[in-house]
């Protein structure tokens, strides 16, 4: 059965989405994303020479069934990635677009207001806008709403490998949406992986977990196994967790 | 918000500050260290005497958090000293009004010569340079050499004369992205010593500074004190405390520390406190346990082998092959440098040394069009 995940007009048979930052080569980098077989890769547009044909990284990363997905960072402001977005669709020929607002630069915490704002102006620009967000529900459907073709809610703080702290949140986003919700940023070890994509996650984006450990491609290989896995158990349909146990033999099993 | 760091400062003395680090025990830097996030006091004792045996402790956790935070990158960058005119007297530097050295700021052609040296180097991030000589190269003289290299660098830092908050705003539209501007010493009466004549003896505007680049909206302030010139300890302590308002106050602000130490220049101010590479490196070590986020740089004062270890503990951003005299890449070698470097090496060589430690050199990693 084909399981693939839909975003606007692309099919991903892999549920694993990746970075490029933070690597200690751009070789070591490419190893790790072919390991990792994710088929869409996120770079940050300000680590990008768009004016080089031959930017190493870009280099490091194109390949055959791999879809670029440029994104904002670094911008403060809803005019200022609306206009990076539009570098990038001229640079990278892409009109897909990670919308990411952080003015603090801190903690990298997605502003709401801007976010909203922009991602309405690049839909109406004709982008696919995949936007950043924290965990907010009611976030999440105002950007479906104006035409977000997916929402990528926070685990936890960008960088801090600290799992899923935002589940009771990301429960009701999963069960709210319409579009695919890719859970995004915190993700720190393959179980926390597996642990969003049984919650029912469509997808992960993972970075700083696979670029800082000791092994980044047996790392990627790792992460691509726990996505599969996690995938497969919620298909599956977990047991309910109960408060009491279940006898197997209950005690009114007498009654007909 | 006319508020500012001095009211903060003010309610601070230097020697009971002092005082205070000195009384730090072997407990106060256990109980840091077992912390997740750290306050000013935890931070006083990581530079206190007491730290001295955790050292390897603060290192490997240093080491770990910056990975983490930045992953195995090193942001490049390099200075280009635009003019060597200076109206200050500073007891340790090189460009001092009363040094009798022949003074040069670069002319248009001359930039252009020497940015195509450093093009062909790789670098895209620059720090330009200057005195402190408000006819001849003031806020005009700053704007047209940033108009005039922007298309050629994706990010322009500058380091020179503090300014108000209009000229700043004035320069940000011009693609600014950050400004360096040390305090020097935060000790008020040995300030006045080191800075005895020019704009620069006003030690509040000076302090003041990184207020007006925080309501003027730059991407990133960088500071810093000149250590040796007074107490190290109260120093670092007295950047901490302006880094962690500056941030409460400026939130969409990033931030950045330098560590320069006094250098043999022809001045030959000798360090009034001595400041070893042990001290340098508990410090550093200090400020990324103190910050996880805040970017920490490295110049070429320090000699290659201090470099080649220092980049594993905490430091994120690294100059290379640094010329401290205006024209000093291709147009006239031969000017006298603002202070001596220790670390020679070619760019290359500094990024094998980088790739070979398992670091990647990182070029470019802004742009400055979009706003």
């Amino acid at each position: 059965m084909n399981d693939n995940l839909k975003i606007a007009d692309k099919e991903f048979s892999s549920r694993l989405f990746t970075g490029t930052g933070k690597f200690s080569s751009n070789s070591l980098m490419s190893e790790a994303l072919i390991a990792s077989e994710s088929e869409l890769i996120t770079v940050a547009l300000k680590r990008v020479d768009i004016d080089n044909e031959e930017d190493k990284m870009l280099q490091s990363i194109l390949r055959p069934n791999i879809h670029l997905l440029p994104n904002t960072s670094g911008v403060r402001n809803a005019k200022e990635a609306v206009f990076a977005a539009q570098l990038a669709r001229e640079a990278i020929e892409t009109h897909w677009i990670k919308l990411e607002i952080h003015p603090d630069p801190k903690y990298l915490l997605p502003d709401p207001i801007e976010t909203l704002k922009a991602a309405e102006a690049l839909v109406k620009l004709g982008f696919v806008v995949m936007p950043y967000i924290h965990a907010d529900p009611v976030l999440c459907k105002r950007l479906e709403e104006v035409g977000a073709q997916c929402v990528m809610p926070l685990g936890a703080p960008i960088g801090t490998n600290k799992g899923i702290k935002t589940v009771d949140f990301l429960e009701i986003i999963i069960e709210q949406s319409n579009v695919p919700v890719i859970v995004d940023a915190g993700i720190g070890s393959p179980s926390h992986a597996a642990y969003a994509m049984e919650l029912g996650a469509d997808a992960v984006l993972v970075n700083t977990a696979i670029a800082v450990s000791q092994n980044p491609i047996q790392m990627a290989k790792a992460f691509k196994m726990a996505v599969q896995a996690g995938r497969m158990a919620y298909n599956a349909k977990l047991a309910t967790v109960k408060k009491h146990a279940e006898a197997s033999s209950p005690l009114t099993s007498f009654l007909q | 918000m006319n508020k500012t760091f001095q009211s903060t400062f003010d309610t601070y003395n230097w020697d009971e500050t002092l005082k205070s680090i000195h009384s730090k025990t072997t407990q106060d830097v256990a109980y840091a260290l077992s912390k997740n996030k750290r306050d000013l006091e935890d931070f006083k004792a990581l530079i206190s005497p007491a730290a001295a045996p955790f050292l390897e402790d603060m290192a490997q956790l240093s080491m770990a958090s910056t990975k983490k935070r930045f992953g195995n990158t090193i942001q490049m960058y390099v200075p280009m000293y635009l003019s060597n005119e200076c109206q200050n007297i500073c007891t340790y530097c090189g460009f001092s009004m009363t040094n009798k050295i022949p003074r040069r700021t670069l002319t248009d052609a001359e930039i252009l010569k020497e940015i195509t040296f450093i093009k062909s180097k790789g670098y895209d991030h620059i720090l330009l340079v200057t005195g402190e000589a408000n006819k001849t190269v003031g806020v005009p003289y700053i704007k047209h050499a940033m108009e005039l290299i922007k298309n050629q660098f994706s990010n322009i830092t500058i380091e020179v004369q503090p300014l108000d908050q209009d000229e700043y705003e004035e320069l940000i539209k011009a693609e600014l992205y950050a400004v360096l501007v040390y305090q020097e010493t935060y000790h008020r009466d040995e300030y006045k010593k080191h800075h005895p004549k020019g704009k620069k003896s006003n030690f509040n505007y000076r302090l003041e500074t990184p207020d007006r680049l925080g309501k003027a909206g730059v991407h990133k302030i960088g500071l810093g004190a000149l250590f040796g010139l007074e107490d190290w300890r109260a120093d670092s302590f007295f950047t901490a405390l302006h880094l962690k308002y500056l941030q409460k106050t400026y939130w969409k602000t990033k931030y950045s520390i330098s560590f320069p130490r006094l250098r043999p220049h022809s001045g030959g101010l000798e360090p009034k406190v001595e400041m070893t590479d042990k001290h340098l490196v508990q410090t550093i070590c200090a400020f990324r346990l103190l910050d996880e986020d805040v970017e920490l740089s490295m110049s070429t004062r320090e000699s290659a082998t201090f470099r080649n270890n220092i980049v594993h503990l905490g430091i994120t951003s690294l100059s290379a092959e640094s010329k401290t005299n205006p024209g000093g890449y291709a147009v006239d070698p031969q000017t006298l440098e603002q202070f001596e470097i220790s670390d020679e090496r070619s760019t290359e060589e500094i990024a094998h040394m980088l790739t070979n430690s398992g670091l990647e050199p990182v070029w470019k990693d802004w742009s400055n069009n979009w706003n």
